[in-house]
């Protein structure tokens, strides 16, 4: 189940992040190992979420009782 | 010219032999004389007797409650005009007081004319401008940055316009991830400028209390300068001014700079370019992912390159003066170690095994006695162990380096750092 929530921001950051941890000799095998299952894990759904959206477009109204917002065809 | 009209006004009543000049001649003088000391103007009149004529150039006459004044307008001037001219209309023309010599009659050459309206229009403006300038609505230290990654994005424009399109379709193209929230606002005509105060605010109201809105562009496409006008009034740039959320303002063509367009806090030259501001290419994004992905797969697997040569070189280092029980305990650990890496490696192969397929056949190509093979040597040293740093040796001290086919049996006489650099002599 693809999380909804990723943030493309936070996502871009922390692939990038792993890349430079990766780079670094410091980190065992096996660290190194789940980084790169998170990595690609990240790329692939960041790749997959960027591909696959379609945009929504609403219409806001702001009337008496409140906001009234309706799907937009555009 | 100028000396026959110094001619003639030194002429003597009395004089001898008064010279006599032609009607053209005079003609001339006049037309000089108007055209060298009167320079091109702006002159606000009433048109009549408006004639656009077949010939392409246009002849009327401007007025004020007492006077007149004979127009013409060249068919290369009023091409450009902006509006169509009509009798009782007022307006302000630009040019140059001259004389028709065939009728000696004087007239003015317009160059340039718009609605006397606009005028006064351009003038408010200029007012306002200024005023709000001097409060501070333009300065740039009030001037918010637009996030680079927004997740949702409002539009104040006209639901029917030409510039919602165009920034729908980029933001399509683009970076479609986000959600759009159109605050309708009719951008021209009376009342407009109302409106789209009203949907500017209505927009903050939204992002407050429903929820939040990263960023407001404030569009609409290209018109007639009254068409624009609405995004020059005040209500208008005091709501962009006003706005929590940043606003990009993009108003009309490249040169038609509004009010709404200072105030805001980046301006776009035109819709589509608001839209290419607004959010980030997704194709730069993907691409990215991609060459992260490929930088990960290249870490890793020179990682388990290296820990395979490891393995090997601690594998065929026993026998070299040890206890053969230590050895077989070496031995199993390293099995053991290797036999982890292994099903550790298989275990995630399982749960991603297309992902993983390319990796697996890369680890079990990877027999280790090929790398010797491949050209690289193991340095051991006098104690039997692997040399993997220049620090571990001294200089003069005797090694051995390993070779796919035999060994060399060496002495260090120097040694360097990475960069080429002699190591201090130990």
């Amino acid at each position: 189940m693809e999380k909804k929530s990723l943030k493309i921001e936070s996502a871009l950051a922390r692939l990038e992040e792993i890349v430079r941890q990766l780079e670094n000799e410091q980190i065992s095998l096996e660290e190194s190992l789940e980084l790169f299952e998170e990595g690609v894990k990240l790329a692939d759904s960041i790749q997959k979420k960027l591909s696959e959206a379609q945009l929504r477009v609403k219409k806001v109204l702001e009337e008496a009782e409140g906001f009234k917002i309706e799907d937009f065809g555009g | 010219m100028r000396s026959l009209f110094t001619q003639i006004a030194r002429q003597q009543p009395h004089g001898p032999a008064l010279p006599v000049f032609t009607v053209s001649q005079i003609n001339r003088v006049v037309r000089d004389l108007l055209e060298a000391g009167i320079p091109a103007l702006w002159l606000e009149g009433e048109i009549s007797n408006f004639t656009h004529h077949r010939n392409g150039h246009m002849y009327f006459t401007l007025k004020d409650e007492a006077a007149e004044i004979e127009a013409v307008m060249f068919a290369s001037q009023n091409a450009l005009l902006q509006f169509t001219p009509a009798d009782g209309q007022k307006v302000i023309a630009f040019g140059q007081i001259t004389l028709y010599e065939r009728k000696g009659r004087y007239q003015i050459n317009v160059l340039e004319m718009r609605p006397a309206g606009i005028g006064k229009l351009q003038l408010e403006f200029e007012k306002l401008k200024e005023r709000l300038q001097a409060e501070g609505l333009f300065d740039t230290r009030f001037k918010q940055p637009i996030p680079r990654f927004p997740e949702r994005i409002g539009i104040v424009t006209s639901p029917e316009g030409a510039a919602l399109r165009d920034v729908l379709k980029i933001l399509r193209e683009r970076y479609p991830i986000i959600e759009v929230l159109l605050f309708p606002a009719r951008v021209q005509g009376e009342g407009a400028a109302m409106e789209l105060a009203g949907a500017i605010r209505a927009a903050n109201r939204y992002s407050l209390t429903i929820e939040p809105l990263d960023t407001l562009i404030v569009t609409r496409g290209g018109g007639s300068l009254e068409d624009l006008w609405a995004f020059n009034e005040e209500p208008v740039a005091r709501a962009i001014f006003e706005s929590a959320i940043p606003i990009i303002s993009a108003v009309g063509h490249e040169i038609d700079v509004t009010l709404a367009d200072l105030v805001a806090d980046v301006r776009a030259p035109t819709p589509t370019a608001a839209a290419q501001m607004a959010v980030p290419d997704r194709r730069e994004l993907i691409e990215f992912a991609q060459s992260a992905r490929a930088q990960l797969k290249q870490l890793v697997f020179g990682r388990i390159e290296n820990y395979l040569l490891r393995i090997e070189m601690l594998r065929r280092s026993r026998g070299l003066h040890r206890p053969v029980q230590l050895l077989h305990e070496h031995e199993q650990t390293l099995d053991h170690a290797s036999g982890l890496l292994l099903r550790a490696m298989r275990e995630r192969l399982a749960r991603h095994q297309e992902r993983w397929q390319g990796l697996v056949r890369h680890l079990e190509s990877l027999n280790p006695a090929s790398v010797l093979r491949r050209g690289f040597s193991v340095v051991e040293s006098e104690a039997g162990q692997i040399v993997r740093s220049a620090e571990q040796v001294r200089v003069g001290e005797r090694v051995k380096i390993r070779l796919h086919q035999g060994r060399l049996l060496s002495r260090v006489e120097a040694k360097e750092s990475d960069h080429g650099k002699e190591i201090s002599k130990d």
